[in-house]
C-alpha cells in the first residue's frame, strides 16, 4: 500500500456552468470521458484489502471494477459492477460516496480520495452507449415467486438479485410509473429519468414484471398475495413517503407544499413543462423551502428552475446541514440564499388563501441533542417576515400507514415502521421481509439498496430451503 | 391500459363511463374513489367510483367535463382506453343498519352518494334520498337512486322538477317532519355540503361528508389534499375521503379548490389551441 505512484490530481468532472443550468432541468455534471476516467482509475492503488469495499452498503468489488477501467476494459468493469449492484447508473449520481467508500480510501489520507462514484457512472454510461448490451445471465426456473412490494431502489434490488437466481419475480408499484423516489424525488438536473428507465428497462429484460397502478394494502393485501395469488415470498420496499409539515398556523394555504407534493409534480409529473403536460406547479417569485437535507436542496433548485428566486431556510447553521456537501455546493453556486439559523413560525396569507409571506424567528445554537447536534433554541423577540409566495416543507417524513394497516401480525416500531430481522431482513410475517425507508426511516437510496441486498440473500436461502450464508458473498 | 366498455351521456357534460378494471371491481366498496389519468401528458385526477361489477370486472365513473382532464374524457368512445387507473382508494363509507338516513346528492354528487345508499339499504337501513339539480336536464340517476333507496325526493333550483328549492330546503322539510333522522350523508359540491352541514348541526343530526380536494399521488405521500377537520389536518386521499361534515374546514377547502384555476383555464386553452 506503500507503492510510490506519480501524483495524479484527482480528475474534475466537467459539468454546466450555474448560470447555464439555473434556466433549465438537464442533467449538471457531465460525466468522465473515456480519458479522464482511465487517468482517474490509474489513481487507484488497488489496496490487498480494499477499506472502500467495506464502506459500500452492497459489497461493490471498487478495486476491481476500477482496474478493469484503467486497463480500458469497460465492459469487464460494468460486469463487476453489475455482480453487486442492479442500478449503477443511477449509484454513481446519487450515492452519498463521500460518506460511504470514499471517505475510507487510502488516497484520501495525504491528497483527494479516488473518485470512485465518477468511476462507476462512467462505466455504468459507457454500457449505456452501446448496441450491444451483455444481459443478466439468469439461473433455470425455481418455479418459486417472489412478490415485490414497490419500484424504488429497495425493490429494484430484490429483483435483480431474485430473477438472476431464476425465480419468478413482480414488482407491485402503486404510481403509473417505477422508480419511486428515482421518479418522483430526486430531480432530472441530478438524476435524469431516462437513465433509471434505462435501469428498470434492463430488469424487465430478465424478465421481472412490473405491474404499476397496484396498491398493496388497497388493491390487494399482503395475504392475497401469498394465499390466494401463489407468491412464496415477499418484500417490502414502500418507502416512507409521509410528509411531515410543521403544525404551524397557515401550512394548509394555497402555495404551501410538501417536498413530495412539489417534486412529483415537477419530476413525476412533468409540471415543469406545463401546459405541455397537464399538471399544474406554481410558478411563482420567491419560494422558500424549509430544511436541510438533500430532498429540500433538489426542492430548492427545482423552485430556482422554475423561474423563482429561491431561499432555503434551516433552523441550525450549515455545519449541522444534512444534505450532501457537494448538493449545498451546487445550490450556493446556483445562487440559492440559505436563512441559516431560522426557523418558520407562522405563514401569512391574503384574501384568496394564497401564502403571501413567512414570519420567522432566529435561533441560535444550545447544548447538543440527541443527534448530537446542538440544538437551535429561538432568540425572543427576533422575529421578521420574509415575503415569498410559495414554500416548500422538506423537513422529513413518516411511515405511511397505508400498507402497515392493512397487514395484521406486522410488528412496528413505535414510530411506525417496520421492524425486521437486520442479519435477514424478515419481518415478524414467515416469507415476509422488508428494507429501505419503511424500516429504517428517510435515508438513502443506496442503504435502501443495501437493505434489498440483504433481504434477497436471505429470500433466496427460505426459497430453496437452504441455510443462509453468514458471510457476504465473496 | 384500462378499457372503456360503454359510455353515455347523462346530463349536459356530464358522463357515465363503465371501464374495464378487474383488480379495482373485485375490491371496491362504497364510498371509495380511483386515481386516472388518462394518457402520457395527463394529470393524476380522483374519481369517485359509482359502480362496481367484480363479476365482469368493471367499475363506473360518472364525471363532469369541468377541467382538462374531464374534458378529454368526455371526447372518449367505448373500445377507447385509459393509460392508467388505480384503486379503490380511500377508506370505505361507514355502513350499517340505522332506523332512518338521508343520502343528500348534490349535481354530480348523485354518484358518489349511489353506492353508499345502496349499501345503507341492503344492511336495512330505511333510506331516503335527496337528489338537487339546478335544473331537470342536470339530474342524473334518478332511477338507479329510486332502487338504491327507499323513498327519492328531487328539487331542482328553478323548480323545472321536483319541488323548487335547494337540497337544504327539502331536507329541513324533513327534519321538520320530526321522524327521528340517524344521520345525513351529503355529496356534492362543496357549497352544498356546507350549507347542509349548518343545516343539520343545530339538531346534532350527525352528518358525513364525502370529499374531493385535488390529489397527487393518493396513497398518502404528497399532502396535497389536506383538509382541516376539528383541528387536526387530515390527508383526504388515506384519512378520508368521509369526514364528519360539522368538524370540516369548508372555506379553507373552497380556497385550496381554487388554487390552480388559473392554471386551469390555460390548460383548456391550450387543448382548444390544438384542437385535440
Amino acid at each position: 500500500m506503500t507503492e510510490k505512484k506519480e501524483k495524479i490530481p484527482r480528475q474534475p468532472m466537467p459539468e454546466q456552468s450555474p448560470e447555464e443550468r439555473k434556466g433549465n432541468f438537464k442533467e449538471v455534471p457531465y460525466g468522465y470521458s473515456a480519458e479522464a476516467a482511465m487517468i482517474e482509475a490509474s489513481r487507484c492503488i488497488q489496496c490487498k484489502k480494499p477499506r472502500c469495499v467495506a464502506g459500500c452498503p452492497v459489497g461493490i468489488d471498487i478495486p476491481g471494477f476500477i482496474k478493469a477501467i484503467e486497463d480500458g476494459d469497460f465492459s469487464s468493469s460494468i460486469s463487476i459492477l453489475k455482480e453487486s449492484n442492479a442500478l449503477p447508473a443511477v449509484c454513481g449520481r446519487v450515492c452519498p460516496q463521500e460518506d460511504q467508500c470514499e471517505i475510507l480510501c487510502v488516497i484520501g489520507v495525504k491528497e483527494e480520495p479516488v473518485a470512485i462514484g465518477r468511476l462507476e457512472r462512467f462505466a455504468a454510461d459507457w454500457e449505456m452507449e452501446q448496441k450491444e448490451k451483455k444481459a443478466l445471465e439468469v439461473a433455470p426456473p425455481t418455479g418459486k415467486k417472489v412478490a415485490i412490494v414497490g419500484a424504488g431502489p429497495a425493490g429494484l434490488t430484490v429483483a435483480g438479485d431474485l430473477i438472476v437466481k431464476g425465480h419468478e419475480v413482480t414488482i407491485f408499484e402503486a404510481l403509473h410509473k417505477p422508480g419511486g423516489v428515482l421518479v418522483y424525488g430526486i430531480p432530472e438536473f441530478r438524476l435524469p429519468n431516462e437513465i433509471v428507465e434505462y435501469e428498470i428497462s434492463n430488469l424487465a429484460k430478465a424478465g421481472v414484471r412490473i405491474e404499476n397502478n397496484v396498491v398493496i394494502g388497497k388493491t390487494f393485501t399482503i395475504r392475497d398475495l401469498m394465499e390466494e395469488m401463489g407468491y412464496d415470498v415477499v418484500f417490502l420496499g414502500v418507502g416512507a413517503g409521509l410528509p411531515w409539515f410543521m403544525g404551524i398556523p397557515g401550512e394548509n394555504l394555497n402555495g404551501v407544499y410538501s417536498a413530495n407534493e412539489y417534486l412529483t409534480r415537477s419530476n413525476l409529473m412533468t409540471a415543469y413543462d406545463f401546459p405541455r403536460f397537464d399538471t399544474p406547479i406554481k410558478r411563482v417569485s420567491r419560494v422558500a423551502t424549509i430544511g436541510g437535507g438533500n430532498v429540500a436542496m433538489d426542492s430548492a433548485r427545482t423552485a430556482l428552475r422554475l423561474g423563482a428566486e429561491s431561499i432555503v431556510v434551516y433552523r441550525r447553521s450549515r455545519t449541522e446541514m444534512p444534505a450532501r456537501i457537494e448538493e449545498i455546493h451546487h445550490a450556493e453556486e446556483e445562487g440559492i440564499e440559505f436563512h441559516f439559523l431560522t426557523n418558520p413560525v407562522r405563514m401569512l396569507g391574503d384574501d384568496e388563501g394564497s401564502v403571501v409571506g413567512m414570519e420567522c424567528i432566529r435561533m441560535e445554537l444550545g447544548e447538543p441533542d440527541d443527534s448530537g447536534r446542538r440544538r437551535p433554541v429561538p432568540v425572543k423577540g427576533s422575529e421578521f417576515t420574509l415575503d415569498v409566495d410559495a414554500v416548500i416543507v422538506s423537513v422529513g417524513t413518516g411511515a405511511n400507514p397505508l400498507l402497515t394497516n392493512a397487514t395484521p401480525g406486522l410488528e412496528l416500531n413505535k414510530w411506525g415502521y417496520v421492524v425486521v430481522d437486520e442479519e435477514t431482513g424478515v419481518t415478524s410475517i414467515p416469507g415476509v421481509y422488508a428494507g429501505g425507508d419503511i424500516v429504517r426511516g428517510a435515508a438513502t437510496v443506496i442503504l435502501a439498496m443495501g437493505d434489498g441486498r440483504t433481504a434477497s440473500r436471505a429470500m433466496h436461502a427460505y426459497l430453496m430451503g437452504e441455510e443462509l450464508e453468514t458471510a457476504p458473498e465473496e | 391500459m384500462f378499457k372503456i366498455k360503454e359510455k353515455v351521456s347523462l346530463a349536459h357534460d356530464v358522463h357515465s363511463m363503465v371501464v374495464e378494471a378487474p383488480y379495482v371491481a373485485a375490491k371496491a366498496l362504497p364510498g371509495q374513489f380511483i386515481i386516472l389519468r388518462y394518457g402520457e401528458i395527463g394529470e393524476r385526477i380522483p374519481l369517485t367510483i359509482a359502480d362496481s361489477d367484480p363479476a365482469a370486472g368493471t367499475i363506473t365513473l360518472v364525471y363532469q367535463e369541468v377541467g382538462k382532464s374531464t374534458m378529454v374524457l368526455g371526447g372518449l368512445s367505448a373500445g377507447d382506453v385509459i393509460d392508467d387507473l388505480v384503486g379503490p382508494l380511500g377508506i370505505p363509507s361507514h355502513i350499517e343498519k340505522f332506523g332512518l338516513v338521508v343520502c343528500v346528492g348534490g349535481g354530480i354528487g348523485v354518484a358518489p352518494v349511489h353506492p353508499v345508499a345502496r349499501g345503507l339499504k341492503e344492511a336495512g337501513s330505511r333510506v331516503v334520498s335527496i337528489l338537487g339539480a339546478r335544473t331537470r336536464d342536470l339530474l342524473i340517476m334518478e332511477e338507479e337512486m329510486k332502487r338504491a333507496s327507499t323513498e327519492v325526493l328531487v328539487c331542482t333550483d328553478d323548480g323545472s322538477y321536483g319541488q323548487k328549492g335547494f337540497v337544504t330546503t327539502v331536507l329541513e322539510g324533513l327534519i321538520k317532519k320530526g321522524e327521528p333522522i340517524d344521520q345525513v350523508i351529503a355529496i356534492g359540491p362543496v357549497p352544498m355540503m356546507d350549507a347542509v352541514c349548518k343545516l343539520t348541526k343545530p339538531y346534532g343530526i350527525k352528518t358525513m361528508v364525502s370529499l374531493n380536494p385535488i390529489m397527487v399521488d393518493g396513497t398518502g405521500m404528497c399532502g396535497a389534499c389536506r383538509v382541516t377537520v376539528g383541528d387536526e389536518t387530515k390527508f383526504v386521499c388515506v384519512d378520508g375521503p368521509d369526514f364528519d361534515g360539522h368538524l370540516v374546514d369548508f372555506g379553507e377547502l373552497r380556497l385550496r379548490q381554487r388554487m390552480y384555476l388559473k392554471e386551469e383555464r390555460e390548460a383548456i386553452e391550450a387543448l382548444t389551441y390544438v384542437g385535440a
